[in-house]
């Protein structure tokens, strides 16, 4: 059985005053248990509000969330049910996401008694060795630790709560080079290790090639290719996949400039018609202005949603000018 | 501030040697240091040297707290209260440190500006896009409003502004980040400085938005023959723009030379540690290696070789000696006496948490060496 299954998801943020804005319009994809699948996409593409609307921080408009066989209720003013336990997210900013007046410990200690358990030293000793965290950290408030060691916390924290499936929101676009790294390798292991789902949203494309196993991408609400992750990279068949890789820099001291993908996202409030990504796509037909096209399966796990490209574009859309 | 000469500076190279250019920016055995509570200081930035030539793009590299942006910052003669500094910053040979805050007012802005990390920070939201760059020209050239106007409608059209005309009307706020920061590169050209210092310009922004920025200050150095000090913690932007790296480590050059010795065959195991650190795009499977341990918080420093808790290859000596920074080939220079990917043979990394051995030489290619355990020490 699927761990967490999404499927026809639309999240609309309404803001009085102001026409609404359709942040996912349509977007679904799954989580297996021991899976790490990697959500990438622009700013703006809705990556984020579909991480939420998993673990049910945000009410879709329509579509499902399912978590463990058990449709993922939206969060309200009561305690969050005992079923969604076992699904945890975890934010970019470990700044925001920690109580700075409240111990290290007892953070870790409230996942504890999510998971239904007394508060435990011993317990919460092991969860910080677990996050290679010193055990003294217990004791100590937030702002005693580094960018790095903060999002260990949170870990530490979500892994007290005994998860099954984790939602990852940019865990390292706040943090250092080196301690990006580090916190990537925690989460995989951990992945591995508990047999644990792990929905890795990140904008940066380089990172999710190394540790995810399926990547989605997302434009503007939609997802318009997903599949396995070293088969995108090699033979990415969607135009935006082709573009967001080639504007990768290689840290190879060639001295190559990456490709820029010219234009902005659009404004979710006002999409543009047919394909949504067509007055950026350099293949753009005419007939992309009118139809949506549907995302088909290509092979097995992979599928795509651009009817123009028939072959994977192992070649830069752009050559250096 | 006081322009203090240090003991060292005596000992500096000649400011226009031979052939090559002079340069621009010449940065001579600088120190910064913060005041801390209880009247002692905290060194920032030390013993640091630099030099930037004309058109040429330099870069900084480091993770957070190695000086990086202090030194960008004693340049440009805004480092924060309290702050001393020993040591020279020349442009064109005029000591920055020894100028009154009038005569700096002159030259920032004018002959060096500045691009900052968040356009929306940089940029002030309530004034138009006209009014930021002509402010600029009106106070550093003395120009009429007509001519400043011309000016920034060329300038929009330099960095590639769709609709300058309604762009200059318009406020930062109608403008996506990737506009904004064209825009406040569009304001720090405005006087068409001889250098610009530009940090973490991108790290704000999308890949896909970075790479046209990315694109547009190559163009504009190549077009201007202006000199970028580019300062970022991305090894990978680095590798796209700047011809020569220097890599920073609590306050010290750790290591500098071109770009492609520097990010493919590079000396430091700190440098080394920084790219094993990171996901290689042609790699498939190759897994991600972080340096174990966190890096110093300022003025913390241990003492010795800055780097040895952390490092594969330290001895009992790096915990005693500092290391100089020594020149290992022409333009490239590191420091670390132990040199373990050098062509002289190649030592096994030691310490518990090192592999058992390594890999292979580290040649020139550098892609082969031993590299640093993936453990993180508790």
């Amino acid at each position: 059985m699927t761990l967490l299954d999404m499927r026809d998801l639309v999240v609309t943020y309404q803001t009085p005053g102001r026409p609404p804005v359709t942040a996912v319009a349509g977007a679904g994809l799954s989580v297996e248990r021991g899976q790490i699948v990697g959500l990438v996409g622009e700013s703006g593409c809705g990556k984020s509000t579909l991480g939420k609307a998993a673990v049910g921080l945000l009410a879709p408009s329509s579509g499902t969330v399912v978590f463990d066989g058990t449709p993922v209720a939206p969060l309200t003013r009561r305690a969050r049910p005992v079923a969604q336990r076992r699904l945890q997210m975890i934010f970019q900013d470990p700044f925001s996401s920690l109580n700075p007046r409240r111990s290290v410990g007892e953070q870790i200690n409230d996942g504890l008694r999510l998971a239904g358990h007394r508060r435990d030293a011993g317990r919460v000793r092991e969860l910080l060795e677990r996050v290679a965290l010193p055990v003294d950290a217990a004791g100590r408030y937030p702002h005693e630790f580094s960018g790095g060691q903060r999002q260990r916390i949170a870990i530490a924290r979500a892994l007290a709560a005994e998860p099954s499936c984790i939602v990852a929101d940019e865990p390292i676009s706040a943090l250092d080079a080196s301690a990006q790294a580090s916190v990537a390798t925690l989460l995989v292991d951990l992945a591995r290790e508990l047999d644990m789902g792990l929905l890795f949203i990140s904008h940066d494309l380089a990172i999710v090639r190394q540790i995810a196993d399926v990547t989605t991408v997302m434009y503007l609400g939609t997802i318009a290719e997903h599949g396995p992750t070293h088969e995108l990279w090699a033979r990415p068949r969607h135009p935006y996949t082709r573009a967001l890789i080639d504007a990768v820099p290689r840290p190879d001291g060639s001295g190559r400039l990456p490709e820029p993908l010219p234009g902005d996202v659009p404004d979710p409030a006002a999409p543009p018609s047919g394909c949504r990504f067509h007055p950026r796509c350099p293949l753009a037909l005419p007939e992309c202005a009118v139809r949506v096209p549907e995302r088909v399966e290509i092979a097995p796990g992979h599928s795509v949603a651009c009817p123009v490209v028939k072959e994977p574009l192992t070649i830069s859309l752009r050559p250096v000018p | 501030m006081t322009g203090l000469t240090g003991p060292a500076a005596a000992s500096a190279r000649p400011p226009f040697p031979g052939s090559v250019p002079g340069p621009v920016l010449d940065v001579r055995d600088l120190t910064v240091t913060l005041p801390r509570r209880g009247g002692a200081r905290m060194a920032a930035v030390s013993g640091m040297n630099l030099v930037l030539r004309p058109g040429e793009i330099v870069g900084l590299a480091g993770e957070s707290g190695s000086g990086k942006t202090m030194t960008a910052l004693a340049a440009l003669g805004l480092l924060p209260g309290g702050a001393r500094t020993t040591g020279e910053i020349l442009f064109e040979g005029r000591d920055l440190l020894s100028l009154s805050q009038r005569a700096l007012r002159d030259v920032r802005g004018r002959d060096i500006a500045m691009v900052f990390q968040d356009p929306m920070t940089s940029l002030h939201p309530m004034l138009t896009v006209e009014r930021q760059i002509t402010d600029h020209l009106r106070h550093h050239r003395g120009v009429s409003r007509a001519v400043a106007r011309a000016r920034a409608l060329e300038l929009l059209e330099t960095v590639r502004i769709p609709g300058p005309e309604q762009a200059l009307r318009s406020y930062p706020h109608r403008f996506s980040g990737g506009m904004r920061q064209r825009i406040a590169i569009a304001v720090a050209l405005a006087c068409d400085p001889k250098v610009i210092i530009a940090d973490e310009p991108t790290t704000a922004l999308d890949v896909t938005v970075q790479a046209g920025i990315l694109r547009l200050l190559d163009r504009l150095r190549r077009e201007r023959d202006m000199s970028v000090l580019l300062i970022t913690h991305d090894l990978g932007v680095m590798s796209s723009l700047a011809d020569r790296i220097s890599v920073m480590y609590a306050g010290r050059v750790v290591e500098n030379g071109p770009r492609r010795t520097v990010l493919t065959a590079p000396r430091h195991p700190y440098t080394r540690g920084l790219l094993d650190a990171l996901p290689h795009p042609e790699e498939e499977t190759s897994e991600l290696r972080p340096i174990p341990g966190q890096p110093p918080a300022t003025g913390a420093a241990p003492a010795g070789c800055p780097f040895h808790p952390r490092c594969a290859w330290s001895r009992a000596s790096c915990a005693e000696r500092l290391p100089d920074l020594v020149e290992l080939e022409p333009a490239h220079s590191a420091a670390c006496p132990v040199d373990p990917f050098g062509p002289a043979a190649p030592v096994g990394p030691s310490g518990p948490s090192g592999p058992s051995a390594p890999a292979g030489p580290a040649g020139p290619a550098g892609t082969a060496g031993p590299s640093f355990s993936p453990e993180v020490p508790a």
